[in-house]
């Protein structure tokens, strides 16, 4: 369920169109002030990404754009045009997960889960980069997503698995 | 010590306890499409924000809406005489207003709520509500707060509760006494899944349903139906998708909100806090000033204990007297002394209102005891290890508060097993030298050199369900047809896990392979509440006794149909099998065509209220947990690092080892973070760092590697040997750091968090 339309007292409403997960979404009526955190949950139903400090502190937001890993909630949706969009709806198929994906299920690295999409987004990201990375590489790339449950063990037992596994099945 | 009664084919099939399945919802959670309550929506649904108070202590003039209601997209403002019932909550005391009427008593105090259009009409409608305030002096001093003289800021007054605890002798002096005043700052849950709830009424008002994420249902809407002036059965609870809790969704926060908003509306409420808002509008951990005095003899043994407890409960009262009992009663820690005089108190300030925090008081109380016990080593001449060996608690020996541990109490090993696990190899810095293992980090301030290297420990003990004749009972619903069994309870699951375990009880007790689970919502009596470490014991109990009572229908069945006794009877991995006999058939084949549907309430046993002097039997069981800490510090900048906990943790029975692990290296990231990062910092009643960017939180470069060793002996008195894991590791966790600072610096520490001034200056 989504928003349909904001009030124009909320002042100047554009039409823009934003390309997300590989199709181009368009965006009626919004509020010009609106994250891109907001337009991709509320006003396109993609409710992976969330939202959890408002300012790029937890990672739990996260979404790459143009390949960038950044948080969605300091992006301006109106801003964010004319790039590639991928949010965790767009990394694997619903059912079918991707390999980081189920490691975080199978190593215990899912506990509340909230912080979990964001972590899988920059984890995709990192192995992207780095395939083989160090213990240290690991705590460093994800050290911009906060966890309050798990205590991060079983996360780094998680992307240290993708990658043995990646570099076996390679 | 009595063995638990083995199950047939336990360990032996996936998914059984003592197996470690991955959870139900896991798939869910990882792809993004596991529905948190801020996720859940509903057609033509309106925003809901809430307006704060901005003092700390202030008398309401007047409240002009006028200006906010000619706003466009403004469909609802509502203020404490919109409160259609009872026009206050809480937990243990109702003395939390709804809405603030005629004072304020903390900044964040909710004055009115808004629904409207968009989320940015609601923040311009609250911006637009004109409150005239008289502000006043607050009260912050919790001291001042104890003393007669000075006014009460509740009608209820300023103490809360006082408890004291004589127990023996408490004039006994040891030749030994070493003394301490220690100071726990204001931690926060710092959940990440912020509050937020759907309201959905019933056409024409006559109920509401909300979907809100919390720790314990049946007590919410008991709560909110009250102050709706409705019936319990006219408000449904569903269990929203939970992002974390450790205490800080057992009070309401936006639920009776929501539900008023959506009532006047008639239509669907969304409300989502912001995180600052969150800071503002849950209770936390409570501060707390200890004093402690240990008197021993020259080896170091226990003779008597002095201490004084002050609680900052802040402005309501929230469970500050549970807290309370729970710092009191835990002051001796896990060691043996049989004398001790106690004197506590929770009082009430303008600060923010204090309540459930995973430890719940016991981590304060941890935090004292064990900077005595540290002390008491030194001045006996003892290493940390021993003075805690010689002391340690068994079954059998005695509380302060008279009450005798009956549980398992495996102290000693919890200690040993510690010791044993090994030391880091590296040295300062690691092998690779790489600065970022250094205090300090990417900031690359440290000086290899100057690093030194600490150790130290904490011991705890910590209770498990509720306290002082409360009887938290949990209610489960077991259905069997066709080898698929289907769960029906009311316990929140908050990221725990419990629904993970409920599937293996299910799977033991009842040979099958397939669990269903049904919604989580208040369809079904009360599982109480998620907190307490108590879910495990206290639901799993009660899912156990549902499919023990259908394993006896089915046996019964089974039994009939071939002309023998049920009692020969048994469950081997998936089949009923003749423990006398032949006949062996399996449970799908057994349950074909029939339905077995049972329901069962597990009760702990009775507990008592303290009297005057602190005694009674007023816990229901109790854990043990040891920490090891290794540090390494930058005395010049005072930073820390932690480089290695190593802990050992008396769970009774792991009925999922993984999840077990998961819990141990989660609630010592919060012991770490207490110890050396989170605290909510006020000033004169106001919020100085209510948000991520100034609170700090424990990220993946601050936790370092776990090392644990699960103390396996199952509890004869808990359901399935098992206890409640969730709270232990954050307790004594935070003392080990701090003791670790101290090995390494050679100074007295005495409060929580260390602050890079404490080291350095």
């Amino acid at each position: 369920m989504t928003i349909s339309s904001s009030p124009a007292e909320l002042g100047s409403n554009q039409i823009y169109t934003l390309r997300v997960n590989g199709t181009d979404r368009e965006v009626r009526d919004a509020w010009v002030g609106e994250s891109l955190l907001f337009v991709l949950r509320e006003r396109l139903g993609l409710l992976g990404s969330k939202g959890a400090c408002e300012q790029g502190e937890c990672g739990s937001c996260s979404v790459l754009v143009d390949g960038e890993l950044l948080c969605s909630c300091l992006v301006l949706a109106a801003s964010a045009t004319d790039q590639e969009i991928v949010t965790i709806e767009g990394i694997a198929p619903v059912g079918a997960p991707s390999d980081v994906q189920q490691a975080y299920v199978d190593a215990g690295a899912v506990q509340c889960g909230f912080c979990t999409p964001g972590l899988i987004m920059a984890t995709h990201a990192l192995l992207e980069r780095s395939p083989d990375p160090s213990e240290l590489e690991i705590r460093e790339a994800l050290s911009g997503n906060i966890c309050r449950c798990t205590g991060y063990g079983r996360i780094i037992d998680a992307v240290q698995k993708v990658s043995v596994a990646r570099r076996v099945e390679s | 010590m009595t063995a638990v009664e083995p199950v047939l084919g336990e360990r032996t099939l996936p998914g059984r306890i003592g197996d470690s399945p991955t959870r139900p919802d896991g798939v869910a959670k990882v792809q993004g499409s596991f529905a948190f309550s801020g996720d859940m929506s509903a057609d033509g649904f309106l925003w809901g924000a809430t307006l704060r108070s901005p003092h700390p202590s202030a008398r309401i003039r007047s409240i002009d809406l006028s200006a906010a209601w000619r706003i466009a997209g403004v469909e609802a403002i509502v203020t404490a005489d919109d409160v259609p019932g009872k026009l206050t909550y809480g937990l243990i005391a109702s003395d939390q207003p709804v809405f603030a009427s005629d004072t304020v008593r903390y900044v964040g105090e909710p004055v009115a709520a808004v629904a409207a259009i968009h989320p940015e009409v609601c923040r311009r409608a609250l911006a637009a509500i004109v409150v005239d305030y008289e502000v006043l002096e607050p009260l912050t001093d919790p001291e001042r707060a104890i003393d007669p003289s000075v006014a009460p800021i509740h009608p209820d007054g300023n103490v809360i509760r006082r408890q004291r605890i004589v127990c023996g002798d408490p004039s006994v002096q040891g030749e030994i006494q070493v003394e301490g005043t220690y100071e726990i700052g204001m931690q926060d849950q710092a959940f990440l899944g912020l509050e937020a709830a759907l309201a959905v009424p019933d056409p024409g008002g006559a109920g509401v349903e909300l979907h809100v994420a919390t720790q314990w249902l049946h007590e919410d809407r008991h709560q909110i139906a009250a102050c709706l002036d409705l019936a319990d059965e006219q408000v449904r609870l569903v269990l929203g998708g939970v992002g974390g809790a450790f205490g800080a969704r057992e009070d309401i926060s936006l639920q009776v909100h929501t539900c008023l908003l959506a009532l006047r509306t008639g239509r669907p409420v969304r409300m989502a806090y912001s995180r600052e808002e969150s800071f503002l509008g849950h209770v936390h951990r409570h501060p707390a000033r200890i004093w402690m005095r240990h008197h021993a003899d020259r080896d170091g043994r226990l003779l008597n204990i002095e201490a004084r407890f002050v609680l900052d409960g802040g402005a309501y009262a929230s469970t500050s007297a549970a807290v309370l009992v729970n710092a009191v009663t835990h002051t001796q820690g896990p060691y043996k002394c049989d004398n001790a005089i106690v004197d506590g108190y929770a009082v009430r300030t303008n600060n923010l209102p204090c309540g459930a925090m995973r430890g719940f008081g016991v981590v304060q109380a941890c935090f004292a005891h064990e900077g005595q016990m540290d002390k008491l080593a030194r001045a006996c001449g003892l290493d940390p290890v021993e003075i805690r060996l010689r002391n340690a608690m068994q079954t059998g020996d005695r509380l302060i508060t008279g009450q005798v541990i009956e549980n398992v109490a495996p102290v000693e090993r919890c200690i040993l097993e510690t010791a044993a696990l090994p030391l880091p190899d590296e040295p300062v810095g690691g092998h690779d030298g790489d600065p970022m293992r250094l205090p300090g980090g990417a900031g690359l301030t440290a000086d290899r050199q100057h690093i030194r290297r600490g150790i130290g420990w904490g011991v705890s003990i910590k209770n498990l369900m509720y306290s002082e004749n409360f009887d938290d009972y949990s209610t489960a619903r077991c259905r069997l047809a066709d080898g698929v069994v289907s769960l029906k309870f009311a316990t929140a699951e908050v990221g725990q896990g419990f629904i993970t375990i409920a599937g293996q009880i299910a799977r033991t007790v009842l040979g099958v392979d397939d669990v269903e689970l049904e919604p989580i919502d208040t369809a079904i009596g009360s599982a109480g509440s998620t907190s307490a470490s108590r879910q495990t014991w206290m639901s799993g109990g009660a899912v156990d006794g549902a499919c023990r009572l259908v394993r006896e229908r089915l046996f019964e069945l089974v039994a009939a149909r071939h002309g023998i006794d049920a009692l020969r009877l048994a469950i081997d991995g998936r089949d009923v099998v003749d423990t006398m006999g032949e006949l062996r058939v399996a449970v799908a084949e057994a349950s074909s065509g029939i339905v077995i549907e049972e329901t069962f309430e597990h009760h702990h046993r009775p507990t008592e209220h303290l009297d005057e002097l602190g005694q009674g039997n007023c816990h229901t069981a109790f854990a043990f947990v040891a920490h090891r800490a290794v540090v390494d510090v930058d005395p010049e900048l005072g930073l820390v690092k932690v480089v290695q906990i190593a802990t050992a943790q008396d769970v009774g029975r792991a009925l999922n080892p993984l999840s077990v692990i998961g819990q141990i290296e989660g609630g010592i990231a919060q012991g770490l973070g207490l110890a050396v990062m989170e605290e909510i910092i006020q000033t004169d009643g106001r919020v100085r760092n209510a948000s991520f960017t100034d609170y700090l939180l424990p990220t993946m470069l601050d936790m370092p590697p776990v090392l644990t060793t699960l103390v396996e002996e199952p509890d004869p008195m808990a359901p399935l040997g098992a206890k409640g894991v969730g709270e232990p590791p954050c307790i004594s966790s935070t003392p080990a750091v701090v003791a670790a600072i101290r090995d390494a610096i050679g100074r007295d520490l005495d409060r929580v968090p260390v602050r890079p001034f404490d080291i350095a200056l």
